[in-house]
């Protein structure tokens, strides 16, 4: 069923405003998420048991209560395991069910399948597992002075550090605490595993990876990929969540239905989910910063250290991207960085929009920050400063050496500060801070710079399928995967555009991995850009057989070239004139193939992972948001009161899901540096154990944290590089944006310090932590870190 | 009371429920047993709203009845909470292909990404278009949507169809048969009812209640279940026999008069919080941040009170006023100020066989001024627990000297407790700065709070002090000062827009 109210428009689609393609479904309850799906008789329902210390041995284990309750069809255990005992990505340090080191409260220790999932629930709680425990580590500091990595240290340097720092006439040291932060998902993990002849299995996944799914499962089955077909239609939001997280959960259902013989459904609990699943890394910073009169920044030192829990799941990659951004939109001449990736006991931390590119900018923005109080200069002068050159010169190479060619933050910054009237008000502001004692504003307008492609450069690739049918309709599959993003409605737009078709005309199936090969995750923004080129590329191989055809049937009266696909006709010139539809029908009884495969990889790019060198990206994405906020200095409270975001999507293949990006992004990295606060016990016998786990004590932004005035425009850009109909990835970019909501809280409470005093503000800026850098709380922070 | 199946109006029908257990939640039914997957599941714990549905309720005698559409959370509503209701879903909203207004405009405004709390938005947004002719203001739309969490957008194209709705061909459902169907249901005797081995009661009179919980002191007492329903659904508790309070009548009485109000403790705390604000106006911001309307829509009052939660938000306020509990036991009724309706960390006066008939605050009864505020101190405005919650009352003479002092605080100690140090500090003083300050330093002797998930032991000392502070502030003879961040505006340069 389409939409009743979409109007049937013919002529290009792109740039068009056109809803989600799932909208109306969406709005009727009637998309079908993997929960919906009317369930194989026989279903099973499967439940994890989790670890209760957060680090030691397990000593004895009794689940004989557990196969005992009612029921219960199978209880399986890390001997239960065929193949390998991991899930992993990149390390195989992720067992999948531990057998006995327990290294964070919360890891899978067995798994349950029971008739019904309160059976598998209730099973699950009856288990008795006496353990050895052992003090964990459970912070970055602690993990520091054990010298505990999931890596090893990492050190780059660029430029003459030592030398720009001597010659310098201003020195700032810095530090910072940077919280993580759950997903939260709408819709929690799930796998259904529904088993088929001759050892093969159908898994139903809510995953950003159907094809490392494919691989984890037919990996712990000791199975080859050919075996597994892994699908997945939509997804109930991601946000880097079902990248690597969604693997445990797809191998858990797949060995329980194997041993089974059943279908298995693993649907997580909310507050298992929330224990059991990684989050966005937490960060600590130190550094020096070198600087001249006017803020530039001569010489950085900088120490990171992130949080990555008991393995290394994506924190390779993940820390590679905060060094990749650690620049932001700024150059830095001398700049020397270390990175430590602390193994502590803690779950394992893993991909989240951005994917370490926010902590990268977060230290940044900071570190200018603290150079323009210091100056007690205005920290949106400071920034402009430190940007790098619009056309590519002397201060044009990132501390990656890549040369930043397509540089629009100063252009966009400009006009994003004239729009929205940012020295007026900032004038405004600073007379009402001087007469209100009790609340105090404050305003920021940062920029953003994201590289967008997979630092991985083999990840840079996709595939897609493209069928005409006879009757002129296109069914599409393709490698990237939809979370909301709008990836399968912009992709129905590239190929109803290139043959000339209504929306109506083009159909998305799922994706699927018996459909389309060794995909890589829709992640790093890439989706449309990859897939939708992929998808595109399809399409042309089938016109250029179609304008062939035309040649043919004209007696080459026309030229291939000359052959038009447009308001659902095909044409050539004066000669040929022939609905699609028709056109299609006639070919497939000359024998021409309507269907074909197109497969993109992205250009230009290289990068070295151990020297961290090189061209990761294609291209970067821009953006610039101005915050004013307020904070309530009795209680730390705050208010976001108003925002204004100028955004760089390139030329929008569809503006109304690139702002929907812009705007979801925003309040969510908001929330990452406000409500969103982990806590974890800190000490005694539950010493790790995650205590916001459920909504009710880990807050997102709710309806009412959405800024009275919210002032959302697209930058009026096309990509400079060859992408997809000259757009650009939109999906992160926009997250970071929120730091703008973070400086202005610095600038608010630097209202109430003395000039030039700097500003120690830890995030998530909760109630508690603003009042703690308002120096009237003398609490320190406890379980967080 | 007989004992019967379930029965309730749900797609232009009577329906009855017999086996289930009586605790099996409306959206397992729905989901599980109907195969109803509209509704969704995202932490059934009542906090990210993508399972609202909307209930439908008879009220008005006979003759004279209408229905009231509230929206709540079904995963922790039992099933024998639906008898005798409508049960409206997400599947009941489009007529045939065609969407209804709240569902279109959600389309057009593009405010579904990822689609699954959407279900659970357009329920929201369904009752509040059934339940206001004309467009509301950006703060009761948010009020509306405290409950449903959105992870994709940002809210603000949801926000934009909560008004552009408005903007479409008015399409409210039809009353009639629903009104029909619920007033043959109310002639039902009251529900006895029995499934997997579990009895649940849901008398309609007080007399049938007191009898039941006198023969039964052991039966688990639920109100709107929205905490009893999560030691079900997190804990996996088996409550044992469950005696359901929500059809007496009298329970649900709230009487307003000039010098008393009297509160059920069946009253919802939607119906009990609008009496607060009109007897006291300065409830109206805890009313406003207490919960969220679909909590707000099932939880009651009494429960929150008789739960005795150390950072239930309604107590401290309650208790800065002098709110009286009524226990009831077979007739007999005994009454006690709040405070002492609490002993400990969750212990309560409550006797066997007696429960909370409901809640008394009077007017003061002598010429003093009484100045009163109710705070709530959290991470996030809406529907969150608060780090501290404070009800402040001092009666000042026209002397300007405090004679009484109520400084009641949650969050603080292991159960909802009063200054008793601050309190004396401002007795017989002045109600001035000076004063203020010897209280906000005693504070500290009255309480050595927690530090948990909300808060640490520093924090909350400090604002406690601090919201004495502000009480002073907002109170004295020559404030006037901002102090609300709900009262600021983005700030306008002179001379411009």
């Amino acid at each position: 069923m389409n939409a009743p109210h979409a109007p049937v428009v013919h002529g290009p689609q792109i740039g068009r405003p056109v809803a989600h393609e799932s909208a109306h479904l969406h709005v009727s309850g009637k998309a079908t998420y993997i929960d919906d799906i009317p369930e194989a008789a026989g279903t099973l329902h499967a439940a994890p048991g989790l670890s209760t210390i957060a680090r030691g041995r397990i000593k004895s284990i009794d689940l004989s209560a557990v196969r005992a309750h009612p029921g219960v069809r199978a209880v399986l255990t890390a001997v239960d395991i065929p193949g390998e005992n991991n899930c992993g990505p990149i390390l195989h340090d992720d067992p999948i069910l531990t057998a006995d080191a327990i290294q964070f409260y919360g890891q899978a220790i067995f798994v349950v399948a029971a008739e019904t999932r309160d059976a598998a629930r209730q099973a699950a709680r009856l288990a008795k597992i006496e353990y050895e425990a052992e003090a964990p580590i459970l912070d970055i500091d602690a993990a520091i002075a054990a010298e505990s990595w999931v890596l090893p240290p990492f050190a780059m340097q660029r430029g003459p550090v030592d030398e720009a720092f001597a010659g310098a006439p201003h020195h700032l040291e810095g530090s910072a605490v940077l919280g993580g932060q759950e997903h939260f998902y709408l819709e929690g993990q799930i796998s259904y595993a529904l088993p088929k002849e001759d050892a093969t299995l159908h898994v139903i996944c809510s995953t950003q990876h159907p094809t490392e799914m494919q691989q984890m499962v037919a990996h712990c089955l000791h199975w080859r990929s050919h075996q597994v077909i892994v699908e997945c239609r939509r997804m109930g939001g991601g946000f880097g969540g079902k990248e690597s997280q969604s693997a445990q959960w797809a191998c858990l259902a797949a060995l329980l239905a194997v041993h089974t013989g059943k279908p298995v459904k693993m649907r997580l609990d909310r507050d298992d989910d929330m224990v059991a699943t990684g989050k966005r890394h937490p960060f600590q910073y130190r550094w020096q910063s070198a600087f001249d009169d006017t803020g530039r920044i001569l010489g950085l030192r900088l120490e990171f250290a992130s949080n990555c829990g008991y393995s290394a799941d994506l924190s390779g990659p993940v820390n590679d991207r905060t060094i990749c951004h650690i620049d932001n939109a700024y150059y830095l001449d001398a700049v020397a960085l270390k990175s430590l990736r602390c193994k502590t006991n803690r779950v394992s931390n893993t991909a989240f929009r951005g994917f370490g590119g926010p902590q990268g900018m977060f230290v940044i923005e900071n570190v200018i920050d603290d150079i323009a109080r210091h100056l007690k200069r205005d920290p949106l002068a400071v920034r402009q400063v430190n940007f790098y050159d619009v056309e590519p010169g002397a201060r044009s190479t990132t501390p990656y050496g890549m040369t930043v060619e397509d540089n629009v933050a100063p252009a966009l910054v400009g006009q994003l500060a004239a729009d929205c009237d940012y020295a007026a008000r900032r004038a405004a502001i600073a007379e009402f801070n001087a007469s209100s004692n009790v609340l105090k504003r404050g305003i920021a307008l940062t920029p953003i710079k994201f590289g967008i492609s997979f630092n991985a450069t083999h990840y840079n690739q996709a595939g897609a399928l493209v069928h005409v049918y006879t009757d002129g309709s296109v069914l599409v599959s393709h490698g990237g995967t939809e979370m909301g993003q709008g990836l399968y409605t912009k992709i129905k737009q590239i190929v109803a555009h290139e043959f000339g078709l209504t929306l109506d005309d083009v159909r998305l199936s799922s994706t699927d991995t018996s459909r389309v090969a060794n995909t890589s995750a829709t992640a790093a923004s890439s989706g449309a850009d990859l897939n939708g080129k992929a998808a595109q590329a399809a399409c042309l191989n089938i016109k250029a057989r179609l304008a062939a055809f035309v040649v043919e049937l004209t007696n080459a009266a026309v030229d291939a070239a000359d052959v038009r696909f447009s308001c659902g006709r095909v044409q050539a010139g004066s000669v040929f004139d022939e609905a699609f539809a028709e056109l299609v029908m006639r070919a497939y009884r000359a024998r021409i193939q309507l269907w074909d495969a197109g497969f993109y990889k992205t250009p230009k790019l290289h990068f070295d992972p151990v020297t961290k060198l090189g061209r990761p990206f294609f291209y970067f994405a821009y953006g610039a948001a101005c915050s004013e906020v307020a904070i309530d200095t009795l209680t730390g409270e705050t208010r976001v009161l108003r925002v204004d975001i100028l955004h760089d999507v390139g030329r929008s293949i569809n503006p109304a899901l690139d702002i929907g990006q812009i705007e979801g992004g925003f309040i969510q990295g908001m929330g990452w540096l406000t409500s969103e606060e982990l806590w974890w016990r800190p000490d005694g016998p539950q010493a790790g154990r995650l205590m916001s786990h459920a909504p009710s004590t880990y807050k997102i932004p709710t309806a009412s944290d959405l800024p009275e005035v919210f002032n959302v425009h697209l930058f009026d850009n096309a990509n400079v590089e060859d992408s997809i109909h000259r757009s650009k990835a939109v999906g992160e970019p926009p997250f970071m944006l929120g730091l703008s909501v973070f400086q202005a809280l610095r600038d608010a409470v630097a209202a109430t310090l003395p000039a030039g005093q700097p500003v120690q503000l830890d995030a998530p800026a909760t109630p508690e932590a603003i009042l703690r850098a308002l120096g009237d709380c003398c609490g320190q922070p406890v379980g967080g870190g | 009371m007989s004992e019967r199946p379930i029965q309730f109006y749900f797609r232009g029908a009577i329906q009855t429920i017999q086996g289930p257990a009586p605790t099996r939640t409306v959206l397992q039914y729905l989901r599980e047993d109907l195969q109803q997957t509209g509704t969704k599941e995202g932490c059934a714990e009542g906090d990210c709203g993508a399972c609202t549905v909307v209930i439908g309720e008879l009220t008005g005698d006979d003759g004279n009845e209408a229905l009231r559409l509230r929206a709540v959370n079904a995963c922790i509503q039992f099933l024998p909470a639906l008898d005798g209701k409508a049960l409206f879903t997400v599947e009941d909203l489009a007529s045939g292909e065609q969407l209804h207004p709240v569902q279109q405009a959600l389309v057009d405004r593009h405010g579904s990404q990822c689609g699954f709390c959407t279900p659970g938005f357009a329920m929201s947004l369904f009752a509040l278009y059934e339940n206001q002719d004309t467009c509301p203001e950006r703060d009761e739309i948010d009020h509306t949507l405290s409950g449903n969490l959105c992870r994709c957008t940002g809210y603000r194209p949801i926000v934009d169809a909560a008004r552009d709705a408005y903007a479409l061909p008015r399409q409210p459902i039809d009353r009639l048969p629903v009104i029909a169907a619920l007033k043959e249901l109310r002639k039902l005797p009251p529900l006895d009812y029995a499934g997997a081995g579990r009895q649940s009661h849901s008398p309609r009179t007080l007399v049938e209640l007191a009898e039941l919980r006198a023969r039964l002191p052991e039966a688990r007492i639920v109100a709107g279940g929205t905490d009893v329903g999560l030691w079900v659904t997190k804990l996996g508790r088996d409550l044992g026999e469950i005696i359901q309070i929500g059809a007496v009548a009298e329970l649900k009485r709230i009487q307003i008069g000039p010098k008393r109000l009297e509160i059920g403790a069946g009253a919802t705390l939607t119906d009990a919080f609008a009496a607060l604000v009109a007897f006291e106006p300065q409830w109206g911001e805890l009313a406003r941040r207490f919960a969220s309307t679909p909590v707000k829509n099932a939880g009651t009052l009494g429960g929150n009170v008789a739960n005795g939660s150390p950072i239930g938000d309604s107590m401290p306020a309650l208790i800065a006023l002098g709110a009286r509990v009524v226990l009831h036991r077979l007739g007999t009724e005994r009454e006690m100020p709040l405070e002492d309706f609490y002993l400990d960390y969750q212990k309560t006066a409550l006797q066997p066989g007696e429960f909370v008939r409901g809640l008394l605050l009077d007017a003061p009864a002598d010429a003093l001024i009484r100045h009163f505020r109710a705070y709530k101190v959290a991470k996030r405005l809406d529907q969150d627990i608060s780090a501290v919650a404070a009800g402040l009352a001092v009666h000042v003479d026209n002397e300007g000297i405090v004679r009484r002092a109520r400084l009641a605080f949650g969050g603080m100690a292991g159960t909802p407790k009063r200054a008793e140090s601050a309190e004396a500090a401002l007795l017989g003083r002045p109600w001035s700065p000076d004063s203020v300050r010897l209280a906000m330093t005693a504070l500290r002797e009255d309480f050595s709070p927690f530090s948990d998930v909300r808060a640490t032991q520093a924090y909350r000392l400090s604002v406690a002090a601090n919201l004495l502070q502000r009480f002073w502030l907002e109170t004295s003879p020559d404030g006037g000062q901002a102090v609300r961040l709900g009262a600021l505006a983005p700030i306008s340069p002179e001379g411009r827009a």
